[in-house]
């Protein structure tokens, strides 16, 4: 693959990662976990495992992403008692 | 919890995305036993397209797709497809999941592999999709979203 795109996947992966572990709002980390998931797909099948990627397209962009989704909205940020 | 509303443009956008996504994760299913992907690929994307459906739409238009009963049933059919074949296939001689010696006449050997392959991706298919939906389901019990 052309090495300089492959740079550019690398530095927005690190971007994702950075930003779900330091944002505030669980929702909007839930996204950059999934933008992160797609990217490292990308990366997979650039370095030839098209299985690998493509299962973690379909899981980690697909049905990881619905299910944290709704685990944030059955939690509360703050606690009751 | 935040505030839900109804919005018929997000309802709209999944039905017109969940039969494409179901049709590829079928053919993702059928073409697994010689291309990228296979049983578990193709399952994750049927269940994607169901819980796409069920994300948007709320319980009561998801009752017209998978029902929620309908899913444990839906696993077990996947999982005894799978352990039929190994089994059927011990039966008459070979190994367990030998697909050589399934008894289906008219075949040669390696055209009986290919089928016994294509036939386990099925049951898991089958059994990934339900499973996955499972979750979901067990996961909003007693809550609506949208």
């Amino acid at each position: 693959m052309i090495w300089e795109l492959e740079l550019v996947i690398y530095i927005f992966l690190a971007l994702s990662a950075i930003v779900a572990l330091e944002v505030k709002d669980l929702l909007v980390a839930v996204v950059m976990m999934t933008i992160f998931s797609f990217l490292m797909a990308l990366l997979f099948v650039a370095m030839g495992a098209i299985d690998v990627g493509f299962t973690e397209a379909v899981i980690g962009a697909g049905v990881t992403g619905i299910l944290f989704v709704v685990v944030v909205y059955q939690t509360s940020r703050k606690s009751k008692d | 919890m935040r505030r839900q509303f109804h919005s018929p443009i997000v309802l709209l956008g999944a039905r017109l995305l969940s039969p494409y996504i179901m049709v590829f994760g079928w053919y993702v299913i059928i073409h697994g036993h010689y291309s990228p992907g296979g049983g578990f690929q193709g399952g994750a994307l049927l269940a994607a397209s169901v819980l796409l459906i069920r994300v948007a739409g709320g319980r009561r238009i998801a009752r017209l797709q998978i029902q929620e009963f309908a899913t444990t049933p839906l696993a077990v059919i996947g999982v005894v497809i799978y352990f039929a074949t190994g089994l059927v296939a011990m039966a008459m001689g070979g190994y367990f999941l030998d697909y050589g010696a399934l008894p289906i006449p008219g075949m040669d050997p390696d055209w009986l592999r290919y089928t016994g392959i294509l036939i386990i991706e099925v049951g898991i298919g089958l059994a990934v999709m339900a499973i996955l939906v499972m979750i979901y389901d067990n996961m909003v019990k007693g809550e609506d979203y949208a």
